[in-house]
């Protein structure tokens, strides 16, 4: 009962902040209505459950990946002329995006109504997890079975790097 | 279950009426006489020298950018550190294995000059 108000509530937030990052002018206030959309899925996985993933969705994406955002929107740092200015030229974009939306929509919609969800429970069921602690069984899992990917990703981080060194540094050495 | 974040509703709220709480009482009690020195963008008590809005340097970003790589890789600790002792020696070499590669990553950008700010 509690848990099912404390999703609709936080839902609501992320919906209406999700539509704000969208409506707003200046792109700082939507880096923050982004801040808080992230912060109310937190909410929602600490719902579903998961605390390790809304700890990190916390962490990585409202602290880290915001900083590349707003880091982003100062190196372009749009004056407020180029923000208002062309507001006209977009008709084409404005109309075609409404149709494709609203086809969207309707697409989710019809699957949405039609779909009966049924599955059978798998091997992790919530008491079980929370018997033996949601970040513990991340652990586990990611330190066994998947300490393959888990290496990949030393790998894919080390690729990151590169680029950024290659695409920023590359006026240092000829 | 939800009752366990209780603490963090609480500190939630001690947040937002601090934050809301400071805006309004100062507006109410606070004298309102502006002048143009007092309007003016205090900037450390330094005479502003032009607009704020300039472009930023994409060193900035790069070093952003290096942020988000390491913390990255600090989250891949934590849920090592909590099962740590029941993977004994595996889990040890398994995550060197890790910090190893990601070492030779922190001295490619040292030597490439990553950290260097010119």
């Amino acid at each position: 009962m509690l848990e099912g108000l404390v999703f609709i509530v936080m839902g609501l937030i992320a919906i209406v902040c999700a539509i704000c990052v969208v409506f707003q002018k200046n792109p700082i206030y939507s880096a923050v209505f982004l801040i808080q959309t992230m912060v109310s899925l937190a909410v929602l996985y600490v719902l579903l459950h998961a605390e390790f993933i809304a700890a990190i969705q916390v962490m990585v994406y409202a602290g880290a990946i915001m900083v590349l955002f707003v880091f982003v929107i100062m190196l372009l740092n749009l004056s407020s002329g180029d923000v208002e200015g062309g507001k006209d030229k977009l008709i084409l974009q404005k109309t075609s995006a409404i149709i494709l939306g609203l086809i969207l929509f309707a697409v989710i919609g019809v699957v949405t109504v039609k779909t009966v969800l049924h599955g059978t429970q798998g091997e992790y069921t919530p008491e079980y997890i929370s018997r033996i602690g949601n970040t513990q069984l991340v652990g586990k899992l990611l330190f066994t079975d998947y300490v393959f990917p888990f290496e990949i990703a030393s790998i894919l981080l080390f690729a990151a790097v590169l680029g950024a060194i290659i695409l920023a540094k590359k006026e240092i050495k000829e | 279950m939800l009752l366990a974040y209780v603490p963090i509703l609480i500190l939630l709220i001690v947040v937002l009426g601090f934050a809301i709480s400071n805006i309004i009482i100062s507006a109410l009690l606070g004298r309102h006489r502006p002048s143009e020195e007092k309007l003016s963008p205090y900037e450390c008590g330094i005479e502003p020298t032009g607009t704020a809005r300039e472009r930023f340097s994409v060193k900035f970003y790069l070093i952003a950018m290096m942020f988000v790589i390491f913390d990255i890789e600090v989250v891949f600790l934590y849920p090592w550190a909590v099962v740590f002792k029941s993977l004994k020696l595996f889990g040890l070499i398994e995550m060197a294995i890790f910090i190893i590669i990601l070492l030779i990553c922190y001295a490619y950008i040292w030597k490439r000059g990553g950290f260097e700010w010119e």
